[in-house]
């Protein structure tokens, strides 16, 4: 219960701080929308080769824009604990009762609220650009959660290695590391049966991947629903399981002071 | 109220605390004086449950620092060296969260924040961005953080490093009115002997992880007994020198730099000519002499034989 509260004190001082510079929000959305626009257009006939699902490539691309926005997020969200870290923000509260849990949390929480809310901006512009989710507001959804979820799994992980590493250069090398690979290594821009073999293969590991398939499910025709659940399922998991290494490494940063 | 029995630490080979042992009574603004890298604010934040000592014991109103963690930080307010506001937001939601952290809600936080606000004297930047606040105003701010719950202990650890001068007369009143404002007991840190003389009713003398001596300003200075005088001359003739003062009833105490002596005579205005008459009898030149009423410098120089000033700066 006291986690709980904690957590949303601490996530309510972030997201106010993050609303008072929206600038941010506002610049972490270029890069999707040349995606979609630009990149969008440019292979427009690659549904050509068949495979996609759809004629429209940008019908096929929306959705798995959103998660990889989210992905990218997540990525760079140990910044922000870096930052509390080295304002000594951290140790204030330590001095006090304040859940130990819930300084980890409300980071990843904020992490996801931010992902959640350029989901929104990415399928209002997609709307815009012709995109129709065919499920209605359900898809609307579950495409957000697919967005928070692959969120909130790699924030997780980016929060372990800002409270292992409490540098930025390192969190900046990880978050290049370990973006293109795992974009590529997913169909996020290609449909499967196009992608080499191996690729496939490794795909299925690929916690964006299913972060993709989820939301794309909802917008192409023939929805599997049990595909979607299955992919959210697997993300709830993983992010429990990162989170839960998050909190552990805050831990260890706690016996290093 | 703070009982601190020979608490011990090692950091990365370094010890820092090597058998502190304090106690602060209840009521009294207590300071702990030493040099950069005395191990002060190790041994706060042992107090304050921010780390542990590897060895011996402490508590705080009671509570035991190690075993009755969250009783200690619901007890105390800690005002740390640097400073821990959210710099992105103003200092009211600074205050609000910090109260809501430590459990407080509804009507009573607000108008808690609200009076601190008013009582550190920024009530009128209170909703504006911290970031934007003079270093003065910022650590006003950090001490009402420490106020917020009332707690009946405050710890602040080098509340005046990086104010101006004058910023640091004005926080001295400050903590000197709040104290009594609020009933507390504060433990502070202090590489100031002015700060630690001005705004202390007890202090404990801090050196290379050990208290060195312990007790009111005024106590330490009477336990000199007497005055200070330094006579400086040239390096080949201390020797000479001790021996030609020790006979002039001048005890020799330290040696600085090779060349001053410094020694110690009940009366030094009386004493002075009949000094510098028997040193100039015996042939040695004197370059300067000074007398000095016994301050805190002094008592660090005689419990611990270094001089305060050169140690602060080496560390």
């Amino acid at each position: 219960m006291t986690v709980a509260r904690h957590t949303w004190f601490m996530t309510v001082r972030q997201a106010r701080n993050l609303m008072r510079e929206p600038i941010w929000i506002v610049l972490l959305l270029v890069q999707p929308m040349v995606w979609l626009v630009l990149y969008g257009q440019l292979f427009r006939n690659v549904t050509r080769l068949g495979g996609f699902g759809t004629g429209s490539y940008i019908t096929f691309l929306a959705p798995a824009i959103v998660v990889m926005n989210a992905f990218f997020g997540a990525t760079w969200s140990g910044m922000a604990m870096i930052n509390d870290l080295d304002h000594k923000v951290v140790e204030r509260f330590l001095a006090t009762p304040a859940s130990r849990i819930s300084i980890v949390l409300s980071q990843i929480v904020r992490s996801a609220f931010t992902a959640a809310i350029q989901a929104v901006v990415i399928l209002l512009v997609s709307l815009a650009l012709g995109v129709r989710v065919h499920t209605g507001a359900l898809g609307w959804l579950v495409i957000i959660v697919a967005g928070i979820l692959v969120n909130s799994a790699f924030a997780g992980i980016s929060q372990a290695i800002a409270l292992l590493t409490r540098r930025e250069a390192t969190m900046i090398a990880v978050a290049n590391f370990i973006g293109l690979p795992l974009l590529f290594l997913s169909t996020t821009m290609i449909a499967r049966p196009q992608m080499p073999g191996w690729m496939q293969t490794a795909a299925r590991f690929n916690p964006v991947d299913w972060g993709v398939r989820a939301a794309r499910e909802v917008v192409l025709p023939g929805t599997d629903w049990g595909s979607v659940a299955g992919h959210l399922g697997l993300l709830l998991a993983l992010s429990a399981l990162t989170a839960a290494w998050a909190t552990r490494t805050f831990r260890a940063y706690q016996r290093s002071l | 109220m703070i009982i601190v029995e020979d608490l011990r630490k090692r950091y990365d080979g370094v010890q820092a605390l090597d058998g502190v042992s304090f106690e602060v009574r209840e009521g009294e603004v207590f300071g702990l004086l030493g040099p950069n890298g005395a191990g002060k604010s190790t041994t706060v934040r042992v107090l304050v449950t921010l780390t542990y000592a590897d060895e011996g014991s402490a508590s705080v109103a009671g509570h035991d620092v190690r075993r009755e963690q969250n009783a200690v930080r619901r007890t105390i307010g800690y005002v740390p060296q640097d400073s821990g506001v959210d710099q992105f937001g103003t200092g009211r939601e600074n205050l609000m969260l910090q109260g809501r952290v430590q459990g407080m809600h509804g009507r009573d936080l607000r108008t808690r924040a609200d009076e601190l606000l008013e009582l550190v004297g920024i009530a009128d930047a209170a909703d504006r961005i911290v970031k934007n606040y003079s270093g003065g105003m910022r650590r006003r701010l950090d001490i009402a953080l420490g106020l917020m719950h009332r707690p009946r202990v405050l710890f602040l650890d080098e509340p005046t490093t990086g104010l101006d001068p004058e910023a640091r007369v004005a926080m001295w009143d400050e903590v000197s009115r709040l104290a009594r404002a609020e009933s507390l007991t504060i433990l502070l840190t202090t590489h100031y002997l002015e700060e630690a003389d001005q705004l202390t009713d007890r202090l404990a003398i801090v050196s290379r992880g050990k208290v060195v001596v312990e007790g009111t300003s005024a106590d330490l200075k009477a336990g000199l007994r007497g005055d200070a005088v330094q006579v400086e001359i040239e390096s080949g003739a201390v020797a000479d020198a001790q021996r030609v003062l020790a006979g002039v009833g001048a005890t020799p105490e330290q040696v600085l730099d090779d060349r001053i002596v410094v020694s110690r005579v009940e009366n030094g205005g009386r004493a002075l000519p009949g000094i510098i008459s028997a040193l100039e009898g015996a042939g040695i030149d004197v370059a300067s002499v000074s007398v000095s009423r016994p301050s805190l410098d002094d008592v660090y120089l005689h419990f611990t034989g270094r001089d305060f000033g050169t140690e602060d700066r080496a560390a």
